[in-house]
């Protein structure tokens, strides 16, 4: 004990490449620092700002693994810098450090993330129960640890950065919200009191819920250990499948009329964001044209439509005057729209086999 | 050049973006107010984060009989009798509410059984009293807040169709001076960080809510942000600081590897059996007991083993000493030349318990360090030293409203940054209730005195020059030193000199050498351009640290007792004549003035929550005198009935 275990502290002389630039443009800059026993690759940058590079741009704060600031990409992993031990990487081996790539570059390692900010505004917020005053919430610990699984997140955003869905395609990104704010929609909907009914519907139909195809690279990347994919995307998708899909929830919606089960709400209500605002059944699916070139097999479930728009007494209107739209309601429900997209027909042209 | 300048007009800025400032941006809006929310970092990173114990409030869910009395009688003993009473009794009285409400934007707490909010135990804290979320309640918290301002953002975009049409977060920008309008606050000029561009806020009233000042100690747990802005603004529109003498170091923070280096290492690893040794492998605790304590503590190591297996026929081992002893002693160790080589003394538990139970007792400890570090505590000691946690002293305040006392108008302070709340020696739980009640009431004052202000102060082209000006020379300077090497400089002098404890040959060095640096910085120049150069930052940064610290070090050299976090070596002990006085800081020109001001007097009625046995440890001999005239009173008044 005492001096014989103290590290050794001479430091080693490491080899990085930092990008440098903003958004005309940038380059990997190479450089030579001295990287000393049980340091983090931020702990690196911090020392190259202090000697090399004073004006080298990067985000920090804690340095604890707790703020989820400083995301970056060191070896092509999102990592967050002040988790990452120099340790974890051969005494040889070049470590190269790049801004997260999904997010505009500002300058060096920082990137544009409003994004997650514009998303986060888009994601409906808690509805708290009108009839409880602060003080009256009751709730059981095993009903809140599902939700709080989702609240340990600290927003680094290397989940959305490494989504593939949006990562090099720019073009997704309006549709779709990632899974930082699928967790979000999972924490509501588990929520023991939100009173909310619609949070898997509108994940599916506003933030592109659909567009996630289980690759499970969030979970992998999540500092914090969240079960992203198992735990918020499966069962939202699921249930949201259950009632979209689902012959009995469909019967059921045909006889007690739409928008009339649980929740009360007229169908019209412009914060009743579910199923009732998709179009002719096609789904928001990426993809779905191409599949529908190359044809699909026969007896696979297709979207059901669903009854027609009825008024606040569940009928159908009887002149447009008491309707809140000009013409007549479509007898077939005003989610189809005719002709029929080809992805919605149970039909394989036959030269188009995969 | 002012008028490519971006421009905002607001009800109510509200400068930092932790917990106090957001729940007053929340007030300040449900208030009908256009508010703007500044923020150095990105929204939602607040150094309020790293708050793992919980929110202390009496709701009494675990145990029925805490109420407000008590939580208040802690609170006081806490800071040594040196807290404005009042805070301390609004805090008290007002942070069930403040949690509860919590609750309704959304916040999830652990529960107890009947699934009320659960609450824990914690040092000082009379009755279990935390609220907590595992131990993140200060991530909670923010997002809860952070949250719960998308919502009245959404609120808004449904009514005016936008979503920033009365409450905006400015993230990563940084204020720099506060302007004034004679004596009325009129604006705040600062910068982007993204782009490096000047923006102007002008607003009648100004809520501070920037935390503490640990980033000019070597060793601390608080983050880069933690540089003292709204304790210099304040100063410098002419507002007063008090307690600046008081901050709190944790005694065992690790001081290697750098990559953990201030991170608090939990008094139960000492409590589990971890032994302190120095470089000598020396258990040096023994030759630091107090004479006062001598009666409780081992004098041998094999008394002190014998504790951890049977507490009632043995003494303590002196590794649990109070906070201020155990620092005391390794501070003296490492000056003594017998540190480890980072600077600290050995934490050993792996050659006292077996991986097993370590890993058992211990988990996040455990995980902690193995993950960050790569240290596996269960195999080698850890190297520890006391680091700078929180700074007590702050903004001197009206505690029901708080305003900002001394000469300036429309500006208040909520948070970490406002002093007077912990007095000498802060609780653990006791700062995210503070912010929440406190921020409450800033946003709320701030709105309400936006509303009282008739014609709105203006803010002068003159007044938006010299803050350009000065917010740019460090990049048109050419040949001063490196920003980075003043900060190193100034970590120095501050964690050498005015640590955790204090001499008065020390502090007067230290002085000399703050007007050293002073200079120093006066002539900084940095590298690069406008677009976020955080060299730049770092420079514009350091004057408020500067200042700051120039007020710690008077304030420490002027306060001749030792009180919470406070220890004078050459004043030992606490004094009654020095409880009666806080010392107060304004600006004078570039000087920094001291005075002494009377603490406000406890209302009677608090002061009978108190038994006397207690009040005698820390009163004068007159006030004792008045207390027992009370006391004589209240029993005359009984046997009247």
């Amino acid at each position: 004990m005492g001096n014989q275990d103290a590290p050794a502290k001479a430091g080693t002389i490491r080899h990085f490449r930092i990008w440098r630039g903003d958004e005309s443009g940038g380059e990997l800059t190479d450089y030579q620092v001295e990287v000393n026993e049980g340091e983090v690759v931020l702990d690196v940058i911090h020392r190259l700002q202090a000697t090399q590079a004073p004006d080298l741009a990067c985000r920090w704060n804690c340095k604890a693994g707790k703020c989820g600031s400083c995301s970056m990409e060191i070896n092509g992993m999102p990592r967050l810098g002040c988790m990452t031990r120099m340790s974890t990487f051969d005494e040889n081996e070049t470590v190269t450090i790049t801004p997260l790539r999904t997010f505009p570059i500002i300058r060096d390692l920082v990137t544009d993330v409003s994004f997650n900010y514009e998303k986060a505004r888009e994601t409906p917020a808690f509805a708290p129960p009108p009839d409880l005053a602060p003080g009256e919430y009751r709730m059981q610990q095993v009903d809140v640890e599902r939700s709080q699984e989702f609240r340990k997140c600290i927003e680094c955003f290397l989940c959305q950065n490494t989504c593939h869905v949006v990562r090099d395609h720019e073009e997704n990104k309006p549709a779709f919200s990632g899974p930082r704010f699928f967790i979000r929609a999972a924490e509501l909907d588990m929520h023991p009191l939100d009173t909310r009914t619609d949070r898997k519907e509108y994940a599916q139909a506003s933030q592109g819920l659909g567009y996630c195809n289980i690759t499970k690279c969030c979970t992998e990347v999540c500092p914090e250990h969240i079960k992203i994919t198992d735990n918020a995307i499966i069962p939202m998708k699921e249930r949201v499948v259950d009632r979209r899909y689902d012959p009995l929830v469909w019967l059921g919606s045909r006889i007690f009329r739409r928008g009339q089960d649980g929740a009360g709400q007229s169908p019209r209500d412009p914060d009743q964001l579910g199923v009732a605002h998709s179009h002719a059944g096609a789904s928001h699916e990426p993809g779905a044209e191409t599949d529908a070139e190359r044809g699909l097999h026969w007896g696979r479930q297709v979207p059901q439509p669903q009854a027609p728009a009825v008024d606040s007494r569940g009928r159908l209107p009887i002149s447009e005057f008491a309707f809140d739209r000009p013409a007549a309601p479509s007898p077939f429900g005003d989610d189809v729209t005719f002709p029929m997209p080809a992805k919605d027909l149970n039909y394989a042209h036959p030269e188009q086999q995969d | 050049m002012t008028t490519r300048i971006e421009r905002h007009h607001y009800d109510v800025v509200v400068i930092g973006a932790g917990g106090a400032g957001l729940r007053a941006a929340i007030e300040a809006r449900l208030a009908g107010k256009r508010t703007a929310i500044i923020s150095k970092s990105l929204f939602g990173k607040a150094h309020t984060v790293m708050a793992e114990g919980g929110a202390a409030a009496a709701m009494g869910n675990v145990n029925p009989r805490d109420n407000w009395q008590v939580h208040f009688r802690d609170t006081m003993r806490g800071g040594k009798f040196l807290n404005n009473y009042r805070m301390a009794e609004l805090h008290a009285k007002e942070a069930p509410q403040r949690i509860w409400e919590l609750e309704t934007y959304g916040a999830l707490f652990d529960r107890t059984k009947d699934g009320k909010i659960s609450q824990r135990n914690f040092g000082g804290h009379e009755y279990p009293r935390l609220a907590h979320v595992g131990d993140r309640t200060g991530l909670e918290l923010i997002r809860t807040l952070q949250q719960k301002i998308v919502s009245l953002q959404q609120e808004d975009k449904k009514q005016h169709g936008d979503y920033e049409a009365r409450i905006k977060v400015f993230a990563e920008t940084t204020i720099t001076d506060l302007l004034l309008d004679g004596d009325r606050i009129a604006g705040a000029f600062g910068y982007y960080r993204e782009s490096g561009e000047f923006v102007l806020f002008e607003a009648p009233a100004v809520v501070l809510a920037t935390g503490g000042v640990g980033r000019s100690y070597k060793v601390t747990s608080n983050s880069w942000e933690y540089t003292g802005d709204g304790h210099a603004l304040a100063l410098r529109a002419g507002a007063t600081l008090i307690n600046m003498e008081f901050l709190q170091f944790h005694p065992t923070g690790m001081v290697w590897p750098p990559s953990v280096k201030g991170i608090l290492v939990t008094e139960s690893v000492r409590g589990d059996g971890g032994v302190l040794r120095n470089s000598e492998g020396k258990r040096f605790m023994f030759d630091y007991v107090p004479d006062v304590f001598r009666k409780q503590y081992a004098e041998t190591e094999e008394e002190a083993d014998r504790w951890y297996t049977d507490p009632d026929n043995n003494r303590r081992p002196p590794e649990l000493l109070p906070r201020d002893e155990v620092a005391r002693a390794i501070n003296a160790e490492v000056k003594a030349g017998r540190g480890s080589p980072a600077g600290g003394v050995y934490l050993d538990v792996a050659s006292r318990l077996s991986a097993e139970e370590i890993k058992r007792r211990l988990p996040s400890m455990y995980h902690q360090f193995k993950e960050l570090a790569d240290v596996d505590i269960t195999k080698q000691p850890m190297e520890v030293g006391p680091t700078c946690h929180y700074v007590m002293g702050g903004v001197e305040v009206d505690p029901d409203t708080t305003a900002a006392a001394g000469h300036v108008q429309g500006l208040f302070a909520a948070g970490e940054v406002s002093g007077g709340m912990h007095g000498s020696n802060r609780l653990g739980g006791n700062s995210l209730s503070d912010l929440l009640v406190f921020g409450k009431r800033a946003g709320e004052h701030a709105a309400a005195y936006a509303d009282s202000v008739g014609r709105r102060p203006k803010v002068s082209t003159a007044d938006v020059e010299a803050a350009v000006e000065r917010a740019l020379a460090p990049l048109e300077r050419k040949g001063g030193e490196s920003p980075y090497r003043l900060q190193q400089d100034l970590q120095t002098v501050m964690g050498d000199l005015v640590g955790i404890i204090r001499r008065r040959s020390e502090l007067e060095d230290a002085l000399v050498r703050l007007a050293e640096l002073r200079d120093r910085v006066n002539r900084v120049s940095v590298t690069g351009g406008r677009r976020y150069n955080p060299g730049w930052h770092l420079a514009l940064d350091l004057r408020n640290m500067l200042l700051v610290s120039e007020c710690t070090a008077r304030a420490a050299l002027e306060r001749e007792e030792s009180r919470g976090g406070h220890t004078r070596e050459d004043f030992p002990t606490m004094s009654p004549k020095w409880r009666t006085v806080n010392l107060v800081c304004s600006l004078d020109g570039e000087k920094v003035r001291l005075e002494h001001k009377p603490l406000p007097k406890m209302r009677p009625e608090l002061m009978m929550l108190f038994d006397r046995a207690e009040l005698a440890k820390y009163l004068t001999d007159e006030e004792l005198a008045e207390f027992d005239a009370l006391t004589a009173e209240a029993h005359a008044e009984e046997a009247a009935k």
